[in-house]
């Protein structure tokens, strides 16, 4: 059985935002980037499903700019067997991104597509499900455990009201939450070895996919800066302020 | 308490200062590409920064403790230790003959600056265990070298260095532990002080590089050999075998490094402790010296790790600690003690000297790269003597200025810093033993005046020279503002270098260079720190006219370069005089007087 496993480049969870000057977007230029977090919880939940004797073969696919090729060898230097990039100098959205994996999907045929949740750097969380309505595949989202049971998979899901387990059959769709694992460390020689792991390129014109988009940005703005407190002198002060000032009853 | 690798700036040196694409150009280092490297120190960031740098206060609380002969490490060392070992950091640059990687001591230069800003104490063990591999890879058996250094390239035994006795330390020739041979081994007895990692629970078994005497030894440095002693005995089928009589007798209580054990090491004190002879007999003392600068070049590299830490440290106070109305902050607001003229004098000089020592590091360890690897003999060997030229400089200045550095990052802490809890006292702490151990800095500075300058009639350091004379082109022809304000201070130090180092090679008898050595060596240091931040400016310059630039980081590069160059420098011309004519009053008293 092959994983796929989803490996985006994001912004780097240390670094802080900032919007760019014409409010076009966040500022990328010349700072860190690295693995969504989820992802790498993704990366590592793959291998420890291969190291455990149910896949062959974990592959990390990406899909950005020629730069994100950085973030398929971080999945490969932890274990990952080899890459693909679907290479876009666009910022896609999540159905663009959902439709690219559909068509791997199809040419790939893994029993298992990884994916982080989300990406922490729009928050979307709609790649997966998105994936799952387009292929037809069983969707197992926020999973913070997976268990294999035969050709299904028992996954426990982190929802609002606690833990939800479920049985879904494979060929299936996985999201990762943050408590599914703790991704390892890479070990140097396999950073030495992942240079020489196969990495394929395939320019997004080339898959014959629709990645045009129905959304566009108008600007992005910083949040509201926190402004300082003020003491009320009574119950009904604070109710009227909270009717008339902050709207929120 | 935090540390956060600073990648950038590192990988910065190796690209555009010191040459990685050349360094991987040449054979055998085919691997150290950009990409690679920048991927090695991105996970090593991670590695250093979360498992290592968490355990530096509390190692430091806790302590290494001895109880009945055994040394047991702070919590979470061993598993810290099995990770480090596991993720195959120590075996970096090692030869893949005995599985290690092969990659440039530059390269693993890079990635231990970083062990010890995290975490000196434990940054020490690998340390040691790579000197004792140097010394058995480059003079032992194929028989030791198959036998020992698989096991201790993977980093499941580590090694330690057996040099100082209680009546011999800087000087060896006093050593007294006796080899006496037996069929194919020697049984050696005696005592050893000081010794790194000597016991503790880290690995498997530790393997002792132990300097003694045979029976028949000539007197002095010439009879002294150099023996493989290991704490258990390694069977035939390479399992471990019976105890070694070798002991730790108890281990010491010190200013800093208090997570890393300080042995004393008892051999012999039953039958002797079975040692295997490394090369020949009595050469012990010139296997150690080729090795030496490795080793003293790692400790160079803990000076300016440590103070990195503690630069950190002290700027994230300055900027969150508010006093008083502050003359540079943007707004009334902004009362940052960051915001205050002399809080920025302390740490734009922590962090100028820290960036000229690390490319004098890097700059270093690549030239023993390119002494291995180049295609040309004669660039090899003019690789070999600037690699041994500056060996000195980054062990005995970057130490010194650790040192320094580090007590300025006490400083700008103000009260808070003198206490333990706020953590600026303990890098001082542990910085205080670089400049002691692995040869003080009056024995780097003996080295500097007489192997090093001396003994060659000065051609290394003229061809220094000259090499600076030619960064000082590059800075006029630049037509910036800075790079001139850099030249006007360059130019005159250079001058001065050369005016010491003539007065140097003009004395006949070595009495009045001693007095003013170590002036010398700073003098050097900081100037050789002066050529690689001056460099940096360059490249920074350079890489201001690229598409996409990062003007606010490569204008700070030049910045500091800028800062160091006025007020780093002149302490170069300064120096010039003590050096000329501060040595006959050092000396002149009679010992009584003192």
């Amino acid at each position: 059985m092959k994983i796929l496993v989803g490996v985006k480049r994001v912004l780097d969870y240390n670094v802080k935002a900032r919007v760019k000057a014409d409010k076009s977007g966040i500022e990328l230029a010349n700072v860190k980037m690295s693995m969504n977090p989820f992802d790498e919880i993704a990366v590592e939940e793959a291998l420890r499903i291969k190291e455990a004797g149910h896949a062959t073969e974990v592959i990390a696919v990406s899909i950005g700019s020629s730069q994100s090729q950085e973030t398929i060898r971080t999945a490969l230097a932890m274990g990952a067997d080899r890459g693909i990039l679907i290479e876009t100098d666009e910022l896609l959205e999540p159905l663009a991104i959902a439709k690219l994996f559909k068509n791997l999907v199809e040419k790939e045929q893994p029993g298992l597509v990884l994916l982080g949740k989300q990406a922490i750097d729009d928050d979307s969380n709609q790649t997966g499900q998105m994936l799952s309505a387009l292929t037809g595949m069983a969707q197992a989202t926020f999973a913070s455990n997976v268990e294999f049971e035969g050709e299904a998979l028992k996954v426990t899901r982190e929802v609002d009201t606690g833990l939800e387990s479920i049985r879904v059959q494979m060929p299936a769709i996985v999201t990762a939450d943050l408590r599914l694992n703790e991704p390892r460390y890479a070990k140097l020689p396999n950073i030495m070895k992942a240079k020489k792991k196969p990495l394929e390129i395939i320019p997004v014109a080339d898959t014959g996919v629709d990645v045009s988009s129905g959304l566009s940005v108008v600007e992005v703005n910083e949040p509201p800066k926190r402004e300082a407190g003020v003491l009320v002198k009574s119950v009904a002060e604070l109710v009227d302020k909270l009717r008339n000032e902050a709207k929120v009853i | 308490m935090t540390y956060t690798a600073p990648v950038k700036d590192i990988a910065f040196v190796l690209n555009h200062v010191v040459g990685l694409d050349e360094l991987a150009s040449l054979e055998g280092f085919e691997d150290a590409s950009k990409d690679l490297v920048d991927a090695i120190l991105e996970e090593s960031a991670k590695f250093t920064g979360d498992v290592l740098a968490p355990l530096n206060w509390s190692g430091d609380q806790q302590g290494s403790q001895w109880k009945d002969g055994e040394v047991v490490t702070p919590d979470g060392w061993k598993e810290a230790y099995s990770q480090f070992t596991e993720s195959g950091w120590g075996s970096l640059s090692f030869s893949t003959e005995f599985g290690g990687q092969g990659l440039p001591m530059t390269v693993a230069a890079a990635v231990q600056e970083m062990w010890h800003s995290a975490n000196m104490s434990f940054g020490l063990c690998p340390l040691l265990t790579q000197g004792a591999v140097d010394a058995i890879e480059h003079h032992a058996s194929d028989e030791l070298k198959q036998r020992y250094l698989p096991k201790m390239v993977e980093g499941v035994w580590s090694g330690t260095m057996n040099l100082t006795e209680p009546q011999a330390g800087s000087d060896l020739a006093a050593v007294r532990t006796k080899a006496v041979p037996v069929g194919d081994h020697y049984l050696i007895k005696g005592q050893k002080i000081y010794i790194t990692y000597g016991e503790h629970d880290l690995t498997e078994n530790i393997i002792h590089l132990v300097l003694a005497r045979l029976p028949d030894a000539p007197e002095g440095v010439k009879g002294i050999s150099l023996f493989v002693v290991p704490k258990f005995l390694i069977n035939d089928d390479e399992s471990l075998g019976a105890r070694n009589d070798v002991s730790c007798v108890s281990i010491e209580h010190k200013l800093g490094i208090h997570a890393s054990p300080t042995c004393v090491m008892s051999y012999g004190d039953n039958d002797g402790a079975i040692g295997y002879l490394v090369g020949k007999e009595n050469q012990g003392l010139v296997y150690m010296f080729t090795m030496m600068n490795q080793a003293r070049h790692a400790v160079g590299v803990e000076g300016y790790g440590i103070a990195e830490r503690a630069y950190q440290k002290a700027v994230s106070y300055a900027r969150d600690r508010k006093q008083g109305k502050t003359m540079l902050g943007k707004d009334a607001d902004d009362h940052g003690i960051i915001n205050h003229p002399d809080v920025r004098r302390i740490l734009m000089t922590m962090r100028s000297n820290i960036e000229a020592m690390r490319g004098l590091g890097l700059e270093c360890a690549a030239a023993f790269d390119r002494a291995r690897r180049h295609s040309d003999p004669a660039t090899r060997e003019k690789m070999q003597r600037r690699g041994e030229l500056l060996t000195p400089l980054v062990k005995g200045w970057s130490t010194e200025m650790g040192v320094e550095l580090c007590s300025l990052g006490v400083q700008v802490h103000g009260g808070m810093g003198f206490i333990e809890e706020t953590g600026a006292a303990q890098f001082l702490r542990d910085a205080r033993i670089a400049p002691i151990y692995e040869g003080t800095t009056a024995i780097q500075a003996n080295d500097l005046i007489g192997r090093k300058t001396s003994r060659d009639g000065g051609q290394g350091m003229s061809e220094l020279l000259s090499d600076m004379q030619e960064v000082l082109v590059q800075l006029k022809q630049a037509d910036h503002l800075d790079m001139k304000a850099i030249s006007k201070r360059f130019e005159p130090a250079i001058a001065s270098a050369d005016k010491a180092t003539q007065w140097l090679l003009g004395q006949n008898d070595a009495t009045l260079p001693s007095a003013t050595s170590v002036e010398f060596l700073m003098m050097l240091g900081r100037l050789a720190g002066g050529w690689m931040i001056a460099r940096s400016a360059l490249a920074a310059l350079a890489l201001k006219k690229e598409d996409g630039a990062d003007h606010g980081y490569l204008d700070a590069k030049i910045m500091l370069a800028r800062y160091y160059a006025e007020r780093m420098l002149p302490l170069v011309e300064s120096s010039e005089i003590i050096v000329v004519e501060g040595a006959e009053s050092t000396i002149s008293l009679d010992s009584a007087q003192l």
